[in-house]
């Protein structure tokens, strides 16, 4: 395991883990029991505040899905049964099999079909603001079809907080970046398109792990009233927490208190 | 060099503040400026004019598809094709095209292109577009990411559907059927030529090298703005060891013709503002659905700061809307009869064209000045320019169809076959 991997982070390893015969990288941080994290639109260009929170008292682990920055791969997965193996496949590489799973977004979508189609392979779930349903009647917000330099204001609450988080860490190609940029956008695309629609909601009812909700109030993308959605369809024991002056990546706009509210729930 | 008469089918009665009031002319735009009743006359005459163009000796009419779309009232062209396979005789019906990626299965394609061809003795160039982002994954949901895959897919088993005479399976990644067996079958054989329509991938140049197709530059911006792109095009046919034949290669220019410069200045400016100012009104969030655009073209466009500013006024539709300045652009070429021959000239010789297609109709050009415009056209600048290129070059990507005297007259029934003739089997 190489360190500073993560654009220089302190005490960041990083590490790359094949599926499908395609690299993903896997960093980690932090001790103690482990928790994994699966980034949302956008990926992730470094380590992040909120990252960084959860390794004070977690072993947090942070596989790359495939096409996000740092992986490759989404370009072999043509159906909803080919991601789900892929990130079945992605997790257990990096030693999270069975381990809790914090998923923000698209993240979310995959956390939430991987605990309902592999039984045993996640402990206890966070969905932050989760796609993967739709509902016509209160229809998610269209993330690719906004204007040139709109999108990250619908997706966090201060838009810096977006471009913070996918920038390329100091000293690295800038079009390079962009490039991964746009990639991470069709990998989510492609697992999404044109509805955010998976199918999940059908498989939600087989979730057996305790989930926990988390939606930003100032959430642009998916509106509120899919939290209860997704309670009414998981049928176990499911905590919703709202964040205040949050927006759809609740974890980039309000770190601490994302974080805070993640330990208090795996802990109890 | 072949001189192909283009039509778009725009909705010629969108407000004059459509500009303002509205963010988009395509995908989102508003139900309530459509009035069927309208649009009836519209397509009668656009179908005249097609009609129009063909007897007046231009070698083909085109029409092509366009979804939730106010410039382009043809969500099926093929629909148009039919009529134009019917009340033309020796023109070719150039389809410009069928998006290979919307259909499902893509064998429906290879089946209404196959019974164009029958029905017009052969007369059917097939036009396979992989469809811009509005029309794909906007308006038909298609996934971005997928698209391109598909769209090849589909091309391979529309060819494999045309050239296999015995029923087989596709076990393709998208499309499975277990009895491929159109009936029926074109006409022309293999199969008609084939053109692709295409932005300016290095991509889509190597892939109709390879398979030996027409790639056609329709743009909206003129010679100027498209000379980047085709000499681009012909570079990589350079480096790929093909030969320079000007058949390979279809462009798109808008162009109006007058008995005075001044009077061609004075009756195509209120349809050429309304077409960049109006038709071409379109929202620049339905630009760029993330995958439409290959890794390696973005790397280029990110990497070169002039195709960037290109790219830029294609993509972003970022518009030149005033007659002078679409003019000094090149959107439109407009003059005598002389004038517009030398342009055209220059413009076939400078990016080797041989195969022009022309939008003499455009916005809400009224219906005699399409046709004065088409008839100007067809009796002083095409005796100018349409002998370019015939000696030199074989145009290997031109209908090949069945002699005219073997040809099917349509005509409506006499009187006198609504009685049985006296031998006829009553069953």
């Amino acid at each position: 395991m190489t360190r500073g991997g993560a654009g220089g982070a302190d005490g960041v390893g990083a590490r790359t883990v094949e599926v499908n015969g395609r690299s993903c990288r896997v960093w980690e941080k932090g001790a103690g029991e482990p928790v994994g994290f699966l980034a949302g639109i956008g990926g992730l260009g470094g380590w992040t505040p909120f990252l960084d929170r959860l390794a004070e008292r977690r072993r947090v682990i942070v596989p790359s899905l495939p096409g996000f920055p740092g992986a490759q791969g989404h370009d072999l997965l043509d159906t909803q049964l080919d991601w789900i193996l892929a990130v079945q496949d992605l997790l257990e590489a990096a030693g999270l099999a069975g381990a809790d799973l914090v998923g923000s977004s698209v993240g979310a979508a995959l956390a939430a079909d991987v605990a309902a189609c592999g039984r045993g392979m996640v402990r206890r779930l966070v969905l932050i603001g989760p796609l993967g349903v739709f509902d016509e009647a209160e229809p998610i917000a269209d993330v690719w079809a906004q204007r040139p330099g709109d999108l990250p204001g619908m997706v966090c609450a201060e838009p810096a907080n977006f471009q913070a988080a996918v920038a390329a860490p100091e000293g690295e190609d800038a079009i390079e970046a962009q490039v991964l940029l746009l990639r991470a956008h069709e990998a989510a695309a492609r697992l999404l398109w044109p509805l955010s629609d998976t199918g999940l909601a059908r498989r939600l009812p087989r979730v057996r792990a305790r989930v926990m909700l988390v939606w930003g109030e100032a959430d642009r993308v998916v509106p509120f009233g899919y939290a209860s959605r997704f309670s009414e369809l998981l049928r176990g024991e499911t905590r919703i927490e709202r964040v205040p002056g949050a927006g759809h990546l609740a974890e980039l706009d309000a770190p601490d208190d994302v974080a805070g509210r993640i330990h208090a729930f795996l802990d109890s | 060099m072949k001189l192909l008469w283009f039509h778009l089918m725009p909705y010629t009665e969108l407000p004059d503040d459509f500009r303002e009031k509205n963010p988009s002319v395509w995908v989102d735009i508003d139900s309530g400026l459509f009035d069927p009743r309208r649009a009836h006359h519209m397509y009668n005459d656009f179908m005249d004019e097609l009609e129009f163009a063909s007897q007046w000796g231009f070698d083909g009419v085109c029409v092509n598809e366009h979804h939730s779309n106010g410039y382009g009232l043809m969500p099926s062209p093929n629909l148009i094709a039919s009529t134009l396979a019917r009340r033309t005789e020796d023109t070719a019906i150039c389809v410009m095209g069928n998006s290979l990626a919307l259909y499902n299965p893509p064998t429906r394609v290879a089946e209404e292109f196959a019974m164009l061809d029958c029905i017009s003795g052969g007369r059917l160039i097939a036009g396979f577009p992989v469809g811009s982002p509005m029309d794909t994954c906007y308006a038909f949901g298609q996934n971005p990411s997928l698209l391109r895959p598909r769209y090849l897919e589909a091309h391979d088993l529309v060819m494999r559907a045309w050239t296999t005479p015995e029923p087989f399976a596709f076990n393709g990644r998208f499309n499975q059927q277990r009895y491929v067996n159109i009936w029926p079958r074109p006409i022309q054989d293999p199969h008609p030529p084939i053109w692709i329509p295409g932005g300016g991938s290095v991509e889509t140049w190597q892939w109709c090298a390879k398979m030996d197709y027409v790639y056609s530059y329709l743009s909206y911006f003129g010679y100027k703005a498209g000379r980047r792109t085709v000499h681009g095009f012909w570079k990589e046919m350079d480096r790929l060891g093909k030969d320079r034949n000007p058949y390979r290669a279809g462009f798109l220019q808008f162009v109006g013709v007058a008995e005075t410069a001044r009077q061609a200045k004075e009756l195509y400016r209120e349809a050429a503002e309304y077409f960049y100012g109006r038709c071409l009104h379109v929202d620049s969030r339905f630009a760029a659905p993330p995958g439409y655009t290959t890794e390696a073209t973005v790397r280029a466009r990110v990497e070169s700061q002039v195709v960037k500013a290109a790219s830029k006024a294609i993509g972003r539709y970022d518009v030149a809307i005033t007659f002078e300045e679409i003019l000094d652009k090149g959107y439109v070429i407009v003059g005598t009869p002389d004038e517009v021959a030398a342009r055209l000239r220059e413009l076939a010789l400078d990016l080797n064209i041989g195969q022009l297609m022309m939008l003499l109709q455009y916005g809400n050009m009224p219906k005699d000045l399409v046709a004065y415009n088409t008839k100007l056209f067809a009796e002083e600048v095409m005796p100018q320019i349409s002998g370019l290129f015939d000696d030199e070059w074989e145009n290997r990507w031109w209908p090949n169809p069945m002699p005219t005297q073997q040809r099917a007259v349509p005509q409506a029934l006499p009187e006198s076959l609504s009685q049985p003739s006296p031998g006829a089997r009553l069953q």
